[in-house]
């Protein structure tokens, strides 16, 4: 499984290394057909599903999930895998898998020493060989594919102790897109286990990292919630920086020094062309999109006042927010739009501010001890996440009236924290003292599951997108 | 592999000049041309050496180009200001060379603080030039924020010599 994913990889990278910005974009995601092949739910009466939020005491992680090989009707051609749709769907397996027990979730038991389910029992699970392997849960699925070259992926989820089925949910995608369904599979389990909303099926834009520290290239790329589908989509020879995604995923806004200038620009991934997001030949940074991906901030610093801007997405009159005689730089939108929290030195210091989408009403959120920076407001608009420095900088999380700050990081430079789409996990990036070294790194809400996210080469300025429809 | 082989032709090379007798002293030179040679131009003016240049300036400036900060800080202090004398005495001195003065930040900051900061001290040095007399349309700012370090290490020393502003020249 692995040197297959290995060799995905490098064939997404090959070709792509010595062009310019990349024009084709061979996988859009925006194409698969979310509609449900089987609808259906809890068939038995008893309810085991597991309600409360990660920072409880998540009893339920320990629960044991068995998740073999998917099945296939029949072994068909599919370009999805070269063995076929058998081969297919054991790495459909492995990809939930992976899924789960790469975020600390449950006690998942993945395909490989497990039981090959046949076709049949997809929908009519081996009760007796389940119980004995103590295991709770039980996640089967099928993998079809059509003469068109499509692929229909079923998942389901049984309780093996009342032999129940508790949801099932199925997916029609192209064949390069056999990842997101496995993806879709493992947020239908963890949705209906936990209570929380998913996250697996999407997407992070970052900067990708390579060279000492006095020579670094950067490149822009992005890549599945996971790692996998890599792509770069510059070519290093000008540094860029602080990508976002759009909200519908279609675009980038991103830093680029192309010009000799820190300037921003939008780059559409079905075309490849590149946008200009402001005219101005001041230093403009920082950008951000707004919820509805009509809008960006971005910060552009003249005479050495910095303040943030807002300006239509496809470009047009800016309007200036902030008009402090100091650095205001950065911003993120509550998800409703409404409110937008920045960060700011207008009291000397970095502090985290907040103010009405408008400009009006600027606050000072933080009034604890140390510097804080970075803020990026929870997709659920219950928590700010942001960069604590004092010495040292953490990763820290508050709540929205700036209070309960609770730090989940403890490392010599960790910044620039992202929210996955369900606002319980974060990523953000660790610089090791000395190298200068730089990757991704993932945590959830509690402190806990601290791991490191694998990407090609060094990482850092990781943005997380929502997650895909 | 490869030095097998040239051990192996030389080797070969030696067996085969044992077995000759007489061998040429040495392959006659071909004649010498005993014309005239052209005469050489004038060298071309070395970029380095033209006044206004970035060589030129930076072996005049000897260290003056780049002027420091504390922590946080954009302000000119006296060290500073000793430097950007000599920088705008300079730029006094040829009125044609123009300049963009690149401000820098240390890693221990976050990216888009310090990219904003490097700006401020780009700023600050080009504003002080400017009140030394330079004009204001032959001073470019740019700020590279934390990502052009000039120090490598990851301590204060390093640090310190990397909160900069470098005035280089344009063109030439």
């Amino acid at each position: 499984m692995r040197k297959l994913l290995l060799l995905a990889l490098i064939a997404s990278v090959g070709p792509l290394v010595s062009a310019p910005a990349i024009a084709q974009n061979a996988s859009n995601p925006a194409q698969v057909t979310a509609e449900p092949v089987l609808q259906g739910g809890a068939e038995a009466g008893a309810d085991e599903v597991l309600t409360g939020t990660v920072t409880d005491d998540s009893a339920w992680q320990d629960l044991g999930i068995a998740i073999p090989a998917f099945a296939t009707d029949r072994e068909t051609a599919t370009a999805a895998n070269a063995e076929g749709t058998g081969a297919l769907g054991l790495e459909l397996a492995q990809v939930v898998y992976n899924d789960l027990r790469n975020n600390g979730l449950f006690r998942p038991a993945g395909p490989d020493g497990l039981p090959r389910p046949s076709y049949a029992q997809i929908t009519a699970p081996a009760w007796a060989s389940w119980r004995g392997r103590s295991a709770e849960m039980l996640v089967q699925g099928y993998v079809r594919a059509a003469a068109d070259g499509r692929l229909t992926v079923g998942c389901y989820l049984y309780d093996v102790a009342l032999q129940s089925e508790l949801v099932r949910e199925g997916w029609v995608v192209n064949a390069s897109d056999w990842r997101r369904a496995a993806h879709k599979c493992s947020d239908l389990v963890y949705s209906r286990l936990s209570g929380e909303s998913p996250f697996f099926d999407s997407r992070i834009a970052y900067i990708a990292e390579t060279g000492p520290k006095d020579n670094r290239i950067k490149r822009l790329a992005i890549m599945d919630s996971d790692g996998a589908n890599h792509r770069f989509i510059t070519n290093g020879q000008t540094t860029a920086l602080s990508p976002r995604y759009s909200p519908d995923y279609t675009r980038i806004a991103y830093l680029s020094y192309a010009d000799g200038n820190p300037r921003i620009y939008v780059y559409d991934i079905a075309t490849g062309r590149q946008t200009l997001v402001t005219e101005s030949t001041n230093p403009t940074f920082a950008p951000r999109w707004s919820p509805d991906g009509t809008r960006i901030l971005y910060s552009m610093a003249t005479g050495g006042n910095t303040d943030i801007y807002i300006v239509p997405a496809t470009g047009g009159t800016a309007r200036r927010l902030t008009d402090s005689p100091g650095i205001d730089v950065g911003g993120s939108f509550s998800p409703d739009g409404r409110q937008i929290v920045f960060e700011s030195d207008r009291s000397g210091e970095q502090q985290v501010y907040v103010m009405n989408a408008d400009g009006s009403g600027q606050r000072r959120l933080t009034f604890f001890g140390g510097r804080a920076g970075t803020p990026e407001w929870s997709p659920r608009g219950d928590q700010i996440a942001i960069t604590y420095i004092a010495g040292n900088f953490r990763i820290g999380v508050m709540n929205t009236d700036g209070r309960n700050l609770r730090l989940l990081t403890n490392a010599w430079q960790d910044e620039a924290p992202t929210w996955a789409p369900n606002g319980r996990i974060i990523q953000f990036f660790r610089t090791i003292q000395g190298s200068g070294e730089t990757a991704i790194y993932q945590v959830d809400l509690t402190g806990e599951n601290e791991r490191r996210l694998r990407t090609p080469v060094g990482a850092s300025d990781p943005a997380w997108g929502p997650v895909l429809p | 592999m490869n030095r097998y082989l040239i051990a192996l032709t030389l080797s070969g090379a030696l067996a085969l000049g044992a077995c000759k007798k007489d061998p040429p002293a040495d392959i006659p030179l071909p004649p010498r041309d005993t014309v005239a040679p052209a005469p050489t131009p004038a060298p071309a003016p070395q970029t380095g050496s033209q006044p206004g240049s970035q060589g030129h300036f930076s072996t005049a400036m000897a260290g003056a180009d780049t002027i420091y900060f504390n922590t946080d800080e954009f302000n000119v202090d006296s060290a500073d200001a000793a430097a950007l004398r000599r920088q705008a005495e300079y730029l006094t001195q040829y009125p044609s060379a123009r300049a963009t003065v690149e401000g820098h930040a240390d890693e221990r900051g976050t990216r888009d603080y310090n990219l904003a900061l490097g700006e401020r001290r780009a700023n600050s040095a080009k504003n002080y030039l400017v009140s030394l007399g330079v004009s204001e349309s032959r001073l470019r700012t740019v700020s590279h924020g934390e990502e052009r370090p000039a120090a490598m290490g990851a301590d204060e020393s390093a640090w310190a010599r990397n909160r900069r502003a470098v005035t280089v020249m344009i063109g030439n």
